[in-house]
């Protein structure tokens, strides 16, 4: 009987194992930030380079940040999704345009909208090491005390968005 | 005069990634030039952080975009005066602990670390108890009488004239 059981047994721990760790999504590394003060920064603004937008200026209520570039494609597939949510007027979206050169990033938003309030513009990319990116696009959810809640690596999708981002704008709202 | 022609061709193809593999080392020289110390220093330090977009590499051996930025954070922040434990720290504060190629040792990363000499023992205690098994087995083998021996080299050798 033992004969069977044992390699049996060692069969099954190894499915579960394997199981287990191939759907796990080796691109997702859970961020140190999550419940920490969300980087500060002083960058000028996409559209505006004379002004500036500093996160400590949005205190008090809940937004959202969203890293994005004109070179990455799967910004412009994430892009009419949060052109959707923008309009909706859930949650002041911001925006973090990454590595981009000033004038492709102004012109995606003139082709596909512009969901966000406001841009920053991080050209060498600085601001985005301190906030710990490392894959566009990437949205933070930040709290009204200017904590990190949440970070959705990669692209948003309608099921994120409804299933888990609304619902927790909604909590941080306290709604 | 054909074949000169297609080997030729073939060299021209071959040579391109080389002759751009000479930029990038050029502008790496220069950089170096300017301290090697110091690049020394940051290419020491670089090999102990994993590139994020190529997780298997350090951002010293990648040169994916985000590596040559986290590069050159480090050796600014280098030059500012920092220590290698400061730098670390700052790249784990932002990264996470998965940005040292090394793991920590810690309760959560002991099995990581010494599974394999678990491994290791526990093969060493299953060799050593079938060694075991095995010469008690070979104690109580049956010994063979004169005749019997015979009888089993006839056997072996093919002509068993008992039965033939």
């Amino acid at each position: 009987m033992n004969r069977f059981l044992i390699p049996l047994g060692i069969f099954i721990v190894l499915v579960v194992f394997l199981w287990v760790g191939l759907s796990l999504n080796p691109r997702e590394i859970p961020s140190p930030l999550i419940n920490k003060t969300a980087p500060a920064f002083e960058l000028p603004q996409l559209h505006e380079p004379n002004k500036t937008i500093r996160p400590e200026d949005l205190h008090g209520k809940v937004w959202l940040l969203n890293i994005w570039a004109s070179w990455c494609v799967t910004c412009r597939e994430e892009h009419p999704l949060l052109v959707e949510l923008a309009q909706k007027n859930i949650v002041p979206i911001y925006g973090l345009n990454y590595k981009d050169q000033r004038e492709e990033g102004l012109a995606l938003l003139r082709e596909s909208g512009d969901p966000y309030i406001l841009s920053a513009y991080d050209h060498d990319g600085k601001v985005g090491i301190d906030w710990g990116v490392y894959g566009v696009p990437e949205t933070f959810v930040i709290d009204k005390s200017g904590l990190i809640r949440h970070k959705f690596i990669g692209a948003l999708t309608p099921e994120l968005i409804q299933n888990k981002l609304i619902p927790l704008v909604k909590e941080l709202n306290g709604a | 005069m054909v074949h000169r022609k297609w080997i030729f061709a073939l060299f021209l193809f071959l040579s391109v990634p080389c002759a751009l593999a000479d930029t990038v080392e050029t502008t790496q020289k220069a950089v170096t030039q300017n301290n090697p110390e110091l690049e020394k220093r940051v290419m020491d330090l670089s090999s102990h952080l994993r590139c994020l977009v190529c997780q298997n590499q350090t951002i010293a051996d990648s040169n994916a975009e985000l590596a040559i930025d986290l590069r050159n954070q480090v050796r600014e922040k280098m030059q500012q005066g920092q220590s290698d434990q400061e730098i670390l720290d700052y790249m784990v504060k932002r990264y996470g602990e998965f940005v040292l190629f090394n793991p920590l040792v810690k309760s959560t990363t002991w099995l990581l670390w010494f599974g394999p000499l678990l491994l290791l023992i526990l093969g060493l205690g299953i060799l050593i108890f079938n060694l075991r098994k095995r010469r008690k087995l070979m104690q109580h083998a049956p010994v063979l009488s004169a005749e019997e021996h015979t009888r089993a080299a006839s056997l072996l050798s093919g002509n068993d004239e008992a039965h033939s």
